[in-house]
């Protein structure tokens, strides 16, 4: 009895501890719960971006770039479809096997399978290796073909940049290529838009437009495992193509341009005299934009450095020369505005003048006679400039020239590579060269030696401000949202000038009217320096003034010789040169023309205006008949 | 005594499944039948090797259960204090010739399958614990010998198994003996003592952990101190928990389990993935479930006659608790990580046939219930 007591008093104790037990169970079971409700309902947002933070990767695509189209819509740098070769490691089979299979294929060198190993061993299994950017269409079906054989490989199509226009417009567009890691964080947008494989604008427009044209990468949201291995897409979100840019220029002139100064080095530039618009500029020799956007071969790229005729320098921007005859339109100009000659104040030239003990000849050694304004500029007779020169002083002269755009970048904003060139007054040798302004050197300032240097732009655009009655225009290659007519760019010239004097080049328009007319006589009048490229009709007669730029000092040995072109070495010859403006009744165009080392502006320079305005004046009608064209299709 | 005779005599088959407690098994199906629906969740929506390694467990421990239930308490009473020397013995050979993985030495091959003897420490320690205090007489129970003798049923195997090493083990061991020492009438104060000796050496204690149990610590106190490394399970954790919200994501659409994010999906974490794809609804039910379990065995405890069936039925409901509460907090980021099995759920044998071996002797008591044990 005694033990059945005992027993009924332990069970007691156990039954009753139990039940302390059992309530602290409760208690820490709702604790549980508790804390399951905290997790998954109150904080159910935070850990349910979290998850999708795990599982969704995003993974962004090359953007592609907007289309650069000339004034006619015509695409200049447009994108093409290229076939690509892709390994991806994890599906591969027999790694090595597949390399000599490829190697044989497609002649891959040893050091490009070199390179693909090591990315192999670099990168994870899944990560596609891109065996060749650019395979050829052969290449491509060849593949194809074979892709049975090939576990593991992916041709893949991909969007590049292609210049259908090739050499034609590198100094205008310049190239795309792989940025390089300055690149990519000096530029917020590149840096955001970065991925492997984009290019973007390494020179030229393609440069300085980077930012509209760049466009913004597709995204392809992934979801993937914990080892960060796609699983499947969720998502593809397209990307917006970049800013289509309409340039002012004509691939028709650009083509001739290329065609005039092939095999020679050298530029062409013409402008619309109204608007500004830039219709051709064209630098020779040039070289194939779509040489870098796989990565140029040494060999190319060795070729082009190297080439004596300098394919690498924009002539038309950053080429220096001496502008030689061709600023004796300014010279005269400013002559005329300061009052120092009349139209028929004349000077005797006899092939030479005395200064100082100094001979300063002039290119006729027969000298021409007693000469006016007029037939000084026809014949481009060079002691009548040192005349008004000296005359004139080249503190006003330098006046005049500035205003004309001489020594000032044209077009500076869009192109880095663009020199400013120099136009000399006496301040500035004295701060720059330390030395004070000898008389001399006004002298060969009056025929465009000496310290002035200028770009083909630049003459181009003096000429243009020359032929449409001395406004000042600002040049632009890019047509703007509104783009100008010719009428309104015309009204909207003179009403300028009147709101803004400095827009107003000259004082008295007769002045203007004067030097038109001696830059008429010298292509259309017989002895004229372009005579012979005239034109007679009046639909396509221009007015132009020759220039030939001296690059060395001539001895007076050779002087006695008068050897022809080719008797010199090629680096001692002369620079031709040539700048115009057309048609004379009605002008609307001007031009520069120089082609180094071209012996006299006359012959070398002067023709190719001749073959120029015939085409430009054919395009005219053309032209105006595209000046609202807003929206082309393509 | 001719009461206690027919009290104590066999009954008959159909007696026994008469008196089998319905509710109890059921609730042991249901939690089966979910356990595998989840495996095939961890396998990806396939039948692959967990799922099906984890059935044919479950085929054979389950008829194991019932076969046990049928099975008189009586004779696990006779050989309770066999079975923990077993066990200790099983311990003791794992420990010079058991299997290794992960830095750790836990496990025996039985060719069928892998057994891991401390798993079925945790049944032994209940019963040659109950066994005690059934026999011990009452006075006798707060003597320093008897509390040096329990002390020593408990410490010898946690010995065995803080060296393979096993801490989580061991501490579940250790609240299991210690519940039976409770229940057995050690007297509160020294639960208490014991309770303040225990937090003074703490700091002590914590210098012997070995490295990686003190870097569980401190990962614990901050998540966040090594998010990739340490950190890395129970951000996941908590993050695959979090994002289910009330309904869940669906059943076998966890993202953070299909994707791999979840390390240990099979087995400790089984829970994380059920609360990802059937979240808050689901989760809860699961506990109800575990505690309609838990109180079904109490009741057993509270109908058997005698005391060995009352101290095991409580003992073996408290351990299930206990696996519950730290495999759960765990998960939930309330604990430290220590290696701790939700029981049936999680993928492992050794834990499945213990707890399985469990469940049978609270059946078997539940028939047996009437019986008084010599």
């Amino acid at each position: 009895m005694i033990k059945e007591n005992l027993g009924i008093r332990k069970s007691d104790i156990i039954n009753r501890r139990m039940f302390i037990i059992g309530a602290a169970k409760i208690i820490i079971f709702t604790g549980i719960v508790v804390r399951l409700f905290s997790l998954q309902i109150n904080e159910n947002k935070k850990y349910l971006t979290l998850s999708d933070k795990n599982r969704i990767r995003e993974w962004k695509l090359p953007p592609t770039r907007g289309n650069i189209v000339d004034y006619f819509g015509n695409i200049i740098a447009g994108n093409l479809k290229v076939y690509q070769l892709h390994i991806i490691p994890e599906q591969v089979e027999n790694f090595n096997y597949l390399i000599v299979r490829l190697k044989t294929l497609l002649n891959l060198s040893d050091k490009k399978i070199q390179k693909i190993v090591n990315l192999k061993n670099k990168l994870k299994p899944w990560d596609s290796i891109i065996v060749s950017e650019n395979l050829s269409w052969s290449q491509f079906l060849k593949i194809n073909n074979y892709l049975y054989d090939l576990v593991g490989v992916k041709p893949v199509m991909t969007i590049s940049r292609n210049y259908p226009f090739s050499e034609m417009y590198t100094h205008v567009l310049g190239y795309v290529s792989q940025p390089n890691e300055e690149e990519i964080l000096e530029n917020e947008i590149i840096k955001e838009r970065f991925v492997p494989g984009m290019k973007i604008g390494k020179l030229g427009l393609e440069k300085t437009l980077e930012n509209q044209l760049i466009g913004t990468n597709a995204i392809q949201r992934y979801e993937v495992n914990a080892y960060g291995k796609r699983i499947n897409q969720l998502e593809y979100q397209k990307g917006l193509q970049g800013k289509k840019i309409r340039l002012t220029v004509d691939t028709e002139v650009q083509k001739l341009s290329a065609q005039l100064l092939s095999n020679k080095a050298g530029s062409i530039s013409v402008m619309d005299i109204y608007t500004g618009d830039i219709i051709a500029m064209y630098s020779s020799p040039s070289y194939d934009p779509n040489l870098f956007l796989f990565g140029i071969s040494q060999d190319e790229w060795q070729l082009i450095r190297n080439n004596p005729l300098k394919p690498l320098i924009n002539k038309t921007l950053s080429g220096l020369y001496s502008p030689g005859s061709t600023i004796k339109p300014i010279v005269a100009l400013s002559a005329l505005e300061n009052n120092i000659i009349n139209p028929n104040f004349k000077v005797k030239c006899t092939g030479k003048t005395e200064l100082y003990g100094q001979t300063f000849h002039c290119w006729k050694e027969k000298g021409h006679g007693f000469v006016s304004l007029n037939n000084a500029m026809k014949q481009s007779c060079d002691t009548y400039f040192y005349e008004i020169a000296r005359l004139l002083g080249v503190d006003r002269l330098n006046v005049t020239a500035k205003k004309f755009g001489l020594g000032e970048k044209v077009l500076g904003e869009y192109f880095d590579n663009e020199k400013r060139g120099l136009f000399p007054n006496t301040n500035w040798k004295k701060n720059n060269l330390g030395r004070g302004w000898v008389l001399g050197e006004t002298l060969i300032t009056g025929i465009g030696q000496g310290y002035t240097q200028t770009t083909p732009l630049q003459l181009c655009l003096m000429t243009a401000q020359i032929a449409n009655g001395g406004y000042k225009i600002k040049p632009k290659i890019i047509v703007n949202d509104d783009p100008l007519t010719l009428e309104a760019a015309k009204n909207s010239m003179e009403l300028q000038s009147l709101q803004k004097p400095d827009t107003r080049l000259f004082n008295d328009p007769k002045n203007i009217k004067i030097v038109q007319e001696a830059m008429f006589s010298s292509t259309n009048e017989q002895f004229g320096t372009s005579y012979r490229s005239r034109i007679d009709d009046p639909k396509y007669q221009f007015a132009g003034k020759t220039g030939t730029s001296q690059v060395k000092r001539i001895s007076k040995r050779e002087r006695e010789l008068d050897l022809e072109l080719e008797q010199i070495p090629y680096k001692d010859r002369d620079h031709a040169l040539y700048v115009a403006y057309g048609p004379y009744k009605n002008p609307r165009y001007a031009l520069s023309i120089i082609v180094e080392h071209g012996g006299s502006g006359s012959k070398a320079a002067a023709p190719m205006a001749k073959e120029l305005f015939k085409l430009i004046i054919d395009r005219d009608e053309l032209r105006d008949k595209q000046s609202n064209f807003e929206n082309i299709n393509i | 005594m001719l009461q206690r005779d027919t009290l104590n005599s066999e009954l008959s088959i159909f007696q026994k499944i008469k008196e089998m407690d319905y509710t109890l098994l059921i609730c042991i199906i249901l939690l089966s039948i979910i356990s595998l629906l989840v495996m095939y969740s961890t396998d990806g929506g396939e039948i692959l090797f967990h799922t099906k390694s984890h059935f044919s467990k479950l085929a054979v421990f389950f008829p194991l259960m019932i076969f046990i239930a049928f099975f008189n308490i009586r004779y696990w009473h006779t050989f309770a204090y066999l079975f923990y020397f077993l066990i200790i013995l099983l311990l003791l050979y794992v420990s010079f010739f058991g299997l290794k993985s992960s830095g750790s030495q836990r496990w025996m091959d039985l060719y069928l399958f892998v057994l891991q003897p401390s798993e079925l420490m945790k049944i032994a320690i209940i019963l040659c614990l109950a066994k005690y205090y059934h026999r011990i007489k009452i006075e006798n129970v707060n003597s320093l010998t008897s509390i040096i003798l329990v002390l020593s049923i408990i410490i010898i195997p946690i010995i065995f198994i803080i060296s393979q090493p096993d801490l989580g083990t061991s501490v579940l061991i250790a609240m299991s003996g210690l519940i039976i020492l409770w229940l057995g009438g050690v007297k509160v104060k020294y639960f208490f003592y014991s309770f303040i000796t225990f937090l003074i050496s703490l700091p002590f204690v914590i210098s012997f952990l070995k490295p990686y149990q003190k870097l569980r610590i401190l990962t614990f106190l901050d998540p966040d101190r090594d998010p990739l490394g340490a950190g890395y399970q129970i951000i996941q954790s908590k993050i695959a928990i979090g994002s289910g919200g009330l309904e869940g994501k669906g059943f076998l659409k966890g993202t953070q389990s299909y994707l791999d994010f979840l390390p240990e999906k099979h087995t400790d974490f089984i829970f994380t993935l059920f609360s990802e794809e059937f979240g808050f609804i689901g989760s809860v039910g699961l506990l109800i479930l575990y505690t309609i379990i838990i109180f079904r065995i109490i009741r057993i405890g509270v109908l058997s006659r005698s005391n060995f069936s009352k101290l095991f039925c409580f003992g073996f409901a408290f351990s299930i608790f206990i696996y519950i509460v730290v495999n759960l907090s765990m998960v939930l980021g309330l604990l430290p990580i220590v290696g701790s099995p939700l029981p049936i759920m999680s993928y492992g044998g050794s834990s499945m046939l213990a707890t399985m071996i469990g469940f049978g002797i609270v059946l078997s008591a539940k028939i047996n219930r009437k019986q008084t044990i010599a």
